[in-house]
């Protein structure tokens, strides 16, 4: 049962997303003015997106092929004809005071997204619809007391607004399908996903019911089952998103158990504060007065076309996992390796010809932690993966020592270096050599007569002398012989 | 010519002083000087907001240059006027109104960069109707544009038409060669037809509308002002061209439109539209309408009557698609970017406000609000969506014309020239001097009027030739056939020259 | 549709026109009469008929993602009313 608990029962919470990504294209959609993030103040503006008199849009062909390519990634419907409206409505950062976007024929339809949850559970979110449209400016209003500064080069920067049906029942669901919407995005190279530089920014839509509403409604679809909706505006980030939903579900929760109703309306999530807050004056509903653009004619795509595109599509995060978890890995794992498309990269080209699990366990275990420690990211790892690919073969095939293994990655990656050659100019292979064994075994025991003659009463002491012979041969010795010949030499029993 | 008048300069045509001009019979310089001159003369009427006499001298001497080394362009040397509705690069631009200020804009049009290309002069920008609304050229910001024709023994100032007004007194009292306008429901043939002069009206994206302020972008069209069919095509071949700038500007060549005038009309099939014969049209209008078919008839035309049945609704069809993208189109003009901001805002919706409200005049706000009313939530398909199917169903009938016929004559208003003032007191009035031109538009098909004689009082009346899509060399064959027939030579006396 | 003055200046609020209070009433009554003849479209039958997207008859024209514009803060800024350090100005927004 996926509700939350309020003083009178169980709740169902729904929520529904809208996404904005930003296109990753050279120039705007219908301009050719740069899109290159951080640029000085209105120096990336066309006179097209500044809405000068007699301006006309022209279409970028690259953002038309991303939206499609990014309907294709959310196995969705590709309209062969869409059409583009305009949205009016009046604001600083909108020079024309509308807004080129798609209302009643988008270019995208319905489509869906996996998401792999913790638990080991998948579920399916409903894709409604995806639309391109055109980004704002941005507008700087704590400048100043009385003064608000626009700078356009945002304005115009091709936009694909994502809208999700309200599938989605809890803030780890809600957090979950934007990470995974982020890395199909960012696996298909249509949008870079950078939340904090504003590339892909969220509208989380969160409403509560009496538990069993939500199943009413995936049965016969009518909203008269769902509460009232809010609106969350402009989160930022994925660890927002569970913090924003959670805290609204709980402040609509509380509203109706107190008899109270749930005013519709748009609200803030204020990070700091970790609470939503209403959006001062935006209570009147906005008339868009929609109307196709009439500088524009309505989009036609070939179906040769699209197929040339789904043709050329990269390995998506659901095939890639689904490999993984057929070459041995778990689904967890394989979820986690094919979140981000470079770690899903790096982990296969580690995983070259060794074990997938042993692959898995060592890029967790050894690098991801070294690498959080240090704040970076994957491909700013120190380590190249064919490296560690080297150290795992060595490692498995009985050249290294899995001890060994671990200060090879630390000699590696703080100094560099090829890590075959270090082991044999450090002398790091691992000791088999029966005779040498036997000759630090010696060593140990002549060193220790009261252990020898402890050992003989308890047995569970030979961990003791097997660290001990590994100290002697400077780790290098193969734990697994040291014991058999320990176990030989002491005349320990078997232990199994 | 060694001795020629002004007089003599100034009432040359196109052709004719490109001709001259190329035989070194004249400079472009004595031409350009000679305008000057008259447009000084001519202030009277008001024809124009800006005059750029210095630039025009300059581009006059660079003309004479090519035109010295054998490198003369299409329309070298030629001076002429252009509606202050195309956007001119380092020239101030108003589209008559306040609420664009001192704009000057940073870009030019394409349609008047490939005049310049081909060598043109531009002696000024002229007046018109503020944002292109209006049919008499009275409601511009900077003063009515008065006619230089005048009713028989009578010296009431009269409306030149609109909203291309300044174009078509200018052309008509001989202070430019030739005229830029544009039309979004007769704004070049109207005032072309009052001022006895020829205005065409391309197919729609025959012309590039980037650059020019936008009122009604599926209407608009860019057009040549003249004083004979001839110039037009001259005019038309320069300012045409396929531009990439412009998503509705279409990708076919442009034909050497001056290269078929002269080929008559034999068989050329002409649809009289029955729908056209509208109750209350004066009866010159009507005499001249049925001459001119006979004038056709004799060159060996053949006259058929057609039927574009849902002719009467086009007027309230443009008056809802015109307004609501007008309103769209001029939500820009809010005083943050460029042009005339209201002074001391106490907020950003203050701003908007008393600029938008003090920047725009009475027609244009009526239009705004009656745009953003039929776009607004619950009437967009009671209006707009309506409006835009009965789109459809005009074209349908033109569409069904042209199965029996090749081109479409119609008079080209129901009246000549009107006082100034004579019709201002009710909108609808004003909007009926369009009724026969709307249709033109709505359908995206080209239209032109031709001076076709003058009414008892004296004034001139047009004639209206429809055309097929792209089709604006048989128009212009069929135009040049029905001017020759109509031998129109009178021009208006000079009152204005004190 | 017949229009009234708190309509019109509901509708001018949307258009962001302000419209003096004594010319609301003679607006609506301007408006009234434009929108009463225009009531006879509603006579025609158009069940069937598709709306006019375009007079054009052609694709939409697509153009190359190169960047060939923009660059000129200079020339975009030129025709500003205010303006200070390439940053258009307006009265303070309150979000």
């Amino acid at each position: 049962m996926k509700t939350i608990k309020g003083s009178s029962g169980e709740w169902d919470i729904v929520i529904g997303m809208e996404v904005h990504a930003q296109v990753l294209s050279n120039a705007k959609l219908f301009s050719g003015a740069s899109t290159a993030f951080g640029a000085a103040p209105n120096s990336q503006v066309s006179f097209v997106d500044a809405g000068m008199p007699g301006m006309l849009p022209v279409i970028n062909e690259k953002c038309i092929e991303q939206a499609v390519r990014t309907g294709l990634g959310l196995k969705a419907r590709i309209n062969l004809r869409s059409v583009f409206d305009r949205k009016n409505y009046f604001y600083p950062d909108l020079p024309s005071g509308y807004q080129i976007s798609q209302y009643k024929d988008p270019i995208v339809g319905e489509g869906e997204v996996t998401i792999d949850l913790k638990s080991g559970e998948s579920i399916t979110v409903g894709i409604e619809r995806l639309h391109l449209e055109q980004d704002a400016g941005k507008s700087l209003h704590d400048q100043h007391p009385d003064t608000s500064f626009v700078d356009l080069n945002r304005a115009g920067v091709a936009l694909m607004e994502i809208v999700t049906k309200p599938h989605m029942r809890s803030p780890e669901e809600a957090a979950a399908f934007l990470k995974k919407l982020r890395a199909i995005v960012r696996y298909l190279g249509t949008c870079d996903g950078n939340m904090d530089e504003g590339s892909m920014r969220a509208d989380v839509n969160v409403s509560v019911c009496r538990a069993g509403g939500y199943e009413k409604f995936r049965a016969d679809g009518s909203f008269k089952h769902l509460g009232t909706r809010c609106e969350i505006k402009n989160v930022n980030s994925v660890r927002f998103i569970a913090q924003a939903v959670e805290y609204e579900a709980r402040r609509q929760v509380e509203i109706l158990e107190e008899g109270g109703t749930v005013r519709q309306e748009t609200r803030l999530f204020d990070a700091r504060a970790g609470e939503t807050r209403s959006m001062r004056g935006k209570e009147e509903a906005h008339d868009y007065r929609y109307f196709p653009d009439p500088d524009l004619l309505p989009l036609e795509l070939e179906q040769a076309w699209v197929d040339a595109i789904a043709a050329s599509l990269p390995e998506l995060p659901d095939e890639k996992r689904a490999r993984f978890i057929a070459q041995g890995l778990s689904p967890y794992d394989a979820s986690v390796l094919v979140s981000e498309r470079e770690l899903a990269d790096y982990y296969e080209e580690l995983a070259q010809g060794v074990d997938a699990k042993a692959a898995a366990n060592w890029l967790n275990n050894e690098i991801l932690g070294r690498l959080n420690k240090a704040g970076l990211a994957i491909t700013e790892c120190p380590v190249p993966a064919a490296a560690n690919n080297a150290i795992i073969r060595m490692t498995a095939d009985g050249t290294i020592s899995g001890k060994i293994a671990k200060d090879l990655l630390d000699i590696v990656w703080t100094e560099g270096g090829d890590p075959e050659a270090v082991v044999e100019t450090r002398g790091l292979r691992q000791v088999t050599d029966t005779g040498a064994i036997d000759a630090a075994i010696e060593v140990v025991i002549a060193a220790n007569p009261g252990k020898v003659e402890e050992v003989k009463h308890k047995p569970k002491l030979a961990g003791w002398f097997v660290g001990q012979v590994m100290r002697e041969t400077g780790g290098k010795a193969n734990p697994a012989a040291v014991n058999a010949a320990l176990k030989a030499r002491l005349n320990l029993p078997d232990e199994g | 010519m060694p001795g020629s008048s002004s007089n003599d300069l100034t009432a040359m045509t196109l052709a004719g002083a490109r001709d001259a001009l190329k035989a070194r019979k004249i400079s472009s310089r004595e031409l350009t000087a000679a305008f000057i001159a008259a447009i000084e003369a001519g202030r009277g009427l008001n024809a124009f907001v800006t005059e750029t006499a210095e630039v025009a001298l300059l581009m006059a001497d660079a003309s004479d240059k090519r035109l010295a080394a054998g490198e003369a362009g299409a329309l070298e040397g030629l001076p002429l006027a252009i509606k202050d509705l195309f956007c001119t690069k380092g020239t101030r631009t108003t589209a008559a109104s306040k609420i664009l200020g001192d704009f000057v804009p940073p870009y030019e049009s394409t349609v008047t960069q490939n005049l310049w290309n081909a060598g043109a002069v531009m002696l000024g920008k002229t007046n018109l109707d503020e944002f292109a609304m209006g049919s008499s050229n009275e409601t511009s910001f900077f003063g009515p544009v008065v006619n230089p024709w005048r009713a028989k023994d009578s010296n009431m100032n009269l409306v030149p038409g609109g909203s291309s007004g300044g174009s078509s007194a200018a052309v008509a009292a001989d202070l430019c060669l030739a005229a830029t306008g544009t039309d979004t429901g007769g704004s070049i043939r109207q005032p072309a037809a009052v001022t006895g002069t020829v205005g065409l009206k391309p197919t729609y994206g025959r012309c590039s509308r980037y650059g020019i302020v936008a009122f009604a972008s599926s209407l608009d069209q860019a057009g040549p002002m003249t004083k004979t069919v001839r110039d037009a095509a001259i005019l038309l071949a320069s300012m045409a061209s396929v531009d990439p700038k412009d998503s509705t500007s279409v990708d076919l060549p442009v034909p050497d439109y001056e290269s078929v005038l002269e080929g008559g009309v034999k068989g050329l099939r002409v649809g009289i539209p029955k729908e056209y014969r509208i109750e209350g049209i004066p009866a010159d209008v009507a005499a001249l309408w049925d001459k001119a078919a006979d004038w056709l008839k004799a060159q060996g035309a053949e006259i058929v009557e057609v039927s574009l049945p849902h002719t009467k609704y086009a007027l309230p069809t443009y008056y809802i698609v015109a307004p609501a993208e007008a309103s769209s189109n001029l939500a820009r003009y809010d005083g943050v970017r460029f042009g005339y901001r209201a002074a001391h805002p106490r907020d950003i919706t203050d701003l908007y406000e008393r600029s938008r409200g003090e920047g725009f005049g009475a027609e244009v706000q009526r239009r705004i609000l009656i745009g953003t009313y039929v776009l607004s939530a619950g009437y967009y398909d009671a209006y707009y969506a309506r409006a835009q199917r009965l789109r459809t169903l005009i074209k349908r009938d033109f569409d069904a014309a042209f199965e029996t016929c090749d081109v479409l004559l119609t008079p080209s208003t129901p009246g000549p020239a009107f006082g100034l003032g004579a019709k201002t007191s009710d909108p609808l009035e004003m909007y009926l001097q369009d009724v026969f031109t709307v249709t033109v538009n709505l359908a995206g098909l080209p239209g032109i009027s031709v001076p076709g004689g003058l009414t008892e009082s004296g004034l001139p009346l047009g004639l209206q030739l429809i055309g097929k899509a792209f089709d604006e060399g048989t128009l212009l064959r069929a135009a040049q056939a029905v001017e020759t027939a109509a031998d129109f030579r009178a021009k208006p006396a000079k009152w204005w020259a004190a | 549709m017949s229009v009234d003055k708190d309509t019109v200046r509901r509708i001018a609020k949307l258009a962001r026109l302000a419209v003096p209070e004594e010319r609301l009433e003679p607006m609506a009554r301007e408006l009234n009469g434009i929108f009463q003849w225009v009531e006879m479209l509603g006579e025609v039958k158009v069940e069937g008929v598709p709306p006019l997207t375009s007079v054009v008859a052609q694709k939409l024209k697509w153009r190359k993602d190169e960047v060939t514009d923009g660059g000129n803060a200079d020339a975009l800024m030129a025709n500003a009313p205010g303006g200070e350090d390439h940053f258009f100005t307006v009265p303070k927004v309150v979000e």
